[in-house]
């Protein structure tokens, strides 16, 4: 096996915390990571939009991925912060952030090493997953970005949510 | 360098609007605004145009076409052809089939009407081979004189002598274009010298060349010898299409080719001896031009204002960049409201000062820079004339189009969208609308029916309006339509404007006979669609045997309005300024409760609490505000914590993912660094009108 085809099959991975739960992300969609700052909250949305954010001139939306995932809605720590992410849609990259408990570190996980998705006990849709690696004796699951940000997903998940939930009907 | 497909999308991009030029002109033809002596030169610049490039491309079809187009467009040019209604319309058919063919390059699986084609050609045909409709001689001859230059050179003595050649410069002369009328007179002196030049030469040149060019040949024998160019006539009729702004009139014959830089040169030089004499006046005087050309372009000066939207000279840039550039003007407003802000806060009168004069060379900037994403609406009009023309014709009814603001502007990107649309409603409009003349009489109307298409401002939109004297809308037969499709039950209330909206439902359509035109049933509703799609409004008034009237409003989709900022809770909101009538305080006492209207001078005005409609989790102010706000003919108030004043807004496009949202209609980034939402109002209120229903 020669050099390149060792950077073939080497994928660089994000991984972050769900509460204690570990994720994996493959950097290419990864812009950058930034703190958990101040967000705006959009009008009549899901639970999961946490809201918009400046980035330097551009308006982001930020995704609860928790929630997106199915889990609890995140608690705000110290070492929360949002994953800005780049994801195809419609030709062009889209820019959208996921707020996470926290990010760890990049791994250089090799595909022989990521095992196929467990058939259940992920507590996660198996189109989310990509793999599982063992590291260090404990699992991180490899999402699919593209997926799990899907932007089309996400539009729709919006446009159906009814508007009349009575958030806020107690005034 | 330039690889052939992008070559060969210019190459479409330009015929297309050169057809469109062509379009225009025999319209304005057809329809008495021009006589064919205006448009005939840029008909058939048009057409000859096309067909060189096509040539280069080898698309032999549409040279082919083409060239019998000009052929015939060449003899009504030189006077042989009489332009008739009959010769416009066929040359109407023939730009169409053009189209055609150019669409067809594009799209190959769009097919050209090859029988059509063989058509048109016999038809032109006929014109190209009636010898008996050829102007006499003479007549031929001036023709000729009026497009050609007439040169005169009384060649000095010495030319000989200076190692020129006449005959060299008339074999010249010949590679510029065609000569006629060349004449050579002599008077040889008692004191014969063999080696001197008694010669004087006298020839019409018929060329494209500009003078500079003639003048060129004649450039070493200029000190020795007399050199008169004279421009052609048709110099005046190019320099009716010389493009400028308020310019010289010298500037304008040098543009136009008419005078060279050198005798303008001379002239001016001229002009400050004889400071009572005119530029004009000189150049005739020193017999460099032709009065008549130096009236055109006295005339050009003039009416430059009256220019037609298709002569302008434009400057084709990438929207890529002009995008960016926009962005960027964007992100320099932002920038420059968060600096105001700051220094306001400072007391330095000194740098307020000097600061306002930046905001106010940013807000020129400002409105520079989102012009040029701004086109007039008018070329939309213009292939609406077409459609009236074409369809009228086919349903043979005579329909007079009259068009209104077509010089109101509109984003660059919204016309485009808003072609399909138009298109529809006045189709509609000709073909439901419009009564065939007998009806029309029996119904004592005037024969000719009327369309009438106008744009114009209205408090921060564009309204298009499309207005036809025909039947009208019959609300009973929609209704009874409607509930025959199931699409409402009989026993549901409606009122009359929304039984006319009814028209816009998916699957509707009155018409008892399906014609080619209109009456599919698909249409009206793709109508209402694109017409949200680009965040406009569609109403309809009708009064029934009296007319229709149809109206988009549109928002002028700028990238930047003037704005007005509000909080509830912590959520900042712009509302467009324009739409503001006024802010009064919130006086809870004087509501009953849950009652969502109140008395404004004796006025009743509904209001919306926007916390409420917002679901903003936060409790509500002590002190509230109420805005009101008026769109289209309706007036509301929005009930909202505290007034933040006006801004301008640097409108961001929502994220994708909220494609979907109620009343917001882009978002923006306020001095302070946060991020605050646009209110789109109309489309606001409706879904306040719909929660409230749905309660």
């Amino acid at each position: 096996m020669n050099h390149t085809d060792l950077e073939v099959n080497r994928q660089q991975y994000l991984t972050f915390l769900l509460r204690d739960e570990c994720f994996g992300i493959s950097i290419d969609t990864v812009r950058e990571i930034i703190e958990y700052a101040q967000l705006t909250t959009v009008p009549l949305m899901p639970d999961f939009v946490k809201g918009v954010i400046n980035l330097r001139g551009d308006i982001v939306p930020v995704i609860d991925l928790s929630i997106r995932l199915g889990r609890n809605a995140l608690e705000l720590k110290n070492r929360t912060c949002i994953i800005i992410l780049e994801i195809p849609f419609e030709g062009q990259r889209v820019v959208i952030g996921a707020a996470v408990d926290s990010v760890n570190e990049v791994l250089e996980i090799g595909k022989e090493q990521v095992e196929p998705p467990p058939s259940f006990g992920a507590r996660l849709k198996a189109q989310f997953i990509q793999g599982v690696v063992n590291v260090e004796q404990s699992f991180v699951v490899l999402l699919h970005g593209d997926k799990v940000l899907s932007i089309e997903e996400l539009a729709s998940l919006i446009e159906n949510v009814k508007p009349e939930k009575g958030r806020g009907e107690n005034v | 360098m330039m690889d052939m497909a992008q070559a060969e999308q210019i190459f479409i991009e330009e015929a297309q609007d050169l057809l469109q030029v062509m379009e225009t002109c025999l319209l304005d033809i057809e329809g008495g605004d021009a006589t064919p002596a205006d448009h005939i030169a840029a008909i058939f610049r048009a057409a000859h145009t096309i067909k060189g490039s096509a040539g280069l491309f080898g698309f032999n079809t549409v040279v082919g076409f083409t060239h019998s187009v000009e052929s015939v467009l060449d003899k009504v040019r030189d006077n042989k052809l009489q332009m008739d209604a009959l010769l416009v319309s066929l040359l109407l058919d023939c730009q169409q089939h053009m189209a055609q063919m150019i669409a067809a390059l594009s799209y190959p699986a769009l097919a050209v009407n090859a029988a059509q084609g063989t058509f048109l050609l016999e038809q032109l045909g006929t014109y190209l081979q009636a010898p008996k409709d050829l102007a006499p001689a003479p007549v031929a001859a001036q023709t000729a004189a009026a497009d050609a230059w007439s040169v005169d050179v009384a060649y000095g003595l010495d030319v000989f002598r200076d190692g020129m050649d006449p005959v060299s410069q008339l074999s010249y002369l010949t590679t510029l274009g065609t000569l006629e009328q060349v004449s050579l007179q002599y008077s040889f002196p008692a004191d014969f010298d063999p080696e001197s030049c008694y010669l004087h030469l006298q020839l019409q040149l018929k060329t494209g060349a500009g003078k500079q060019k003639i003048e060129d040949v004649f450039e070493f024998i200029q000190e020795s010898s007399q050199v008169q160019i004279k421009p052609p006539l048709t110099v005046v009729e190019q320099l009716e299409h010389t493009p400028l702004q308020p310019e010289k009139l010298g500037q304008l014959l040098v543009d136009a080719g008419a005078v060279t830089p050198r005798e303008l040169e001379q002239v001016l030089e001229l002009q400050k001896q004889q400071t009572h004499s005119s530029v004009g006046e000189l150049l005739v005087q020193q017999g460099a031009v032709p009065t008549a050309v130096v009236e055109a372009a006295v005339n050009r000066q003039a009416h430059q204002e009256h220019k037609r939207a298709s002569d302008f000279q434009v400057l084709k840039v990438e929207a890529r960049k002009l995008d960016h550039l926009i962005k960027l003007i964007g992100e320099m407003v932002t920038a420059g409201s968060a600096n105001e802000m700051l220094i306001s806060q400072t007391n330095n009168e000194q740098l307020q000062e000097a600061f306002s004069s930046i905001t106010h060379l940013i807000e020129q900037i400002r409105d520079g820079a989102l012009s040029l994403r701004m086109v007039q609406i008018g070329e939309s009009f213009s292939r609406l004339k077409r459609i009236v023309r074409d369809v009228s014709r086919e349903l043979g009814k005579d329909v007079e189009l009259d068009v209104v603001g077509a010089e109101t502007e509109l984003d660059k990107s919204m016309v485009e969208k808003l072609s399909d649309p138009l298109m529809h409603i006045v189709r509609n409009a000709l073909d439901h609308g419009i009564e065939p003349v007998d009806i029309r009489t029996y119904r004592g109307k005037p024969a000719q029916g009327r369309l009438k298409l106008s744009a114009y401002h209205e408090a921060g939109a564009v309204v298009i309006e499309i207005q036809d004297d025909g039947a009208g809308l019959d609300a009973s037969r929609i209704r009874a339509k409607a509930e025959e499709k199931g699409l409402i039950s009989s026993e549901q209330a409606l009122s009359q404007e929304d039984i006319y909206r009814l028209i816009f439902e998916p699957g509707f359509s009155t018409a008892a006979q399906v014609t080619n035109l209109s009456g599919r049933g698909v249409g009206m509703d793709v109508v209402k669609r694109n017409i949200e799609e680009l965040r406009g409004q569609i109403l309809i008034d009708s009064e029934l045997g009296k007319g229709a009237r149809f109206r988009i409003r549109l928002p002028l989709t700028l990238a930047i309005i003037d704005g007005f900022e509000v909080t509830v809770g912590d959520t900042h909101l712009v509302l467009p300024v324009n739409m503001i009538q006024e802010c009064l305080e919130f006086e809870h006492a004087e509501l009953v409760e849950d009652r969502n209207y109140l008395n404004l001078r004796g006025d009743v005005l509904p209001f919306v609490r926007l916390r409420q409609l917002f679901q903003l989790p936060q409790p509500p102010a002590s002190r509230e505000n109420i805005v009101v706000v008026q769109y289209g003919r309706s007036r509301a108030g929005l009930v909202v914590d505290t007034l933040n004043g006006e801004l301008q807004a640097v409108i961001k496009p929502l994220a994708p993912i909220f494609r979907s949202t109620h009343g917001i209609s882009g978002s923006t980034i306020l001095g302070s660094g946060d991020v605050g939402f646009i209110l789109d109002i109309p489309q606001l209120i409706e879904y306040a009108c719909s929660t409230e229903s749905a309660r």
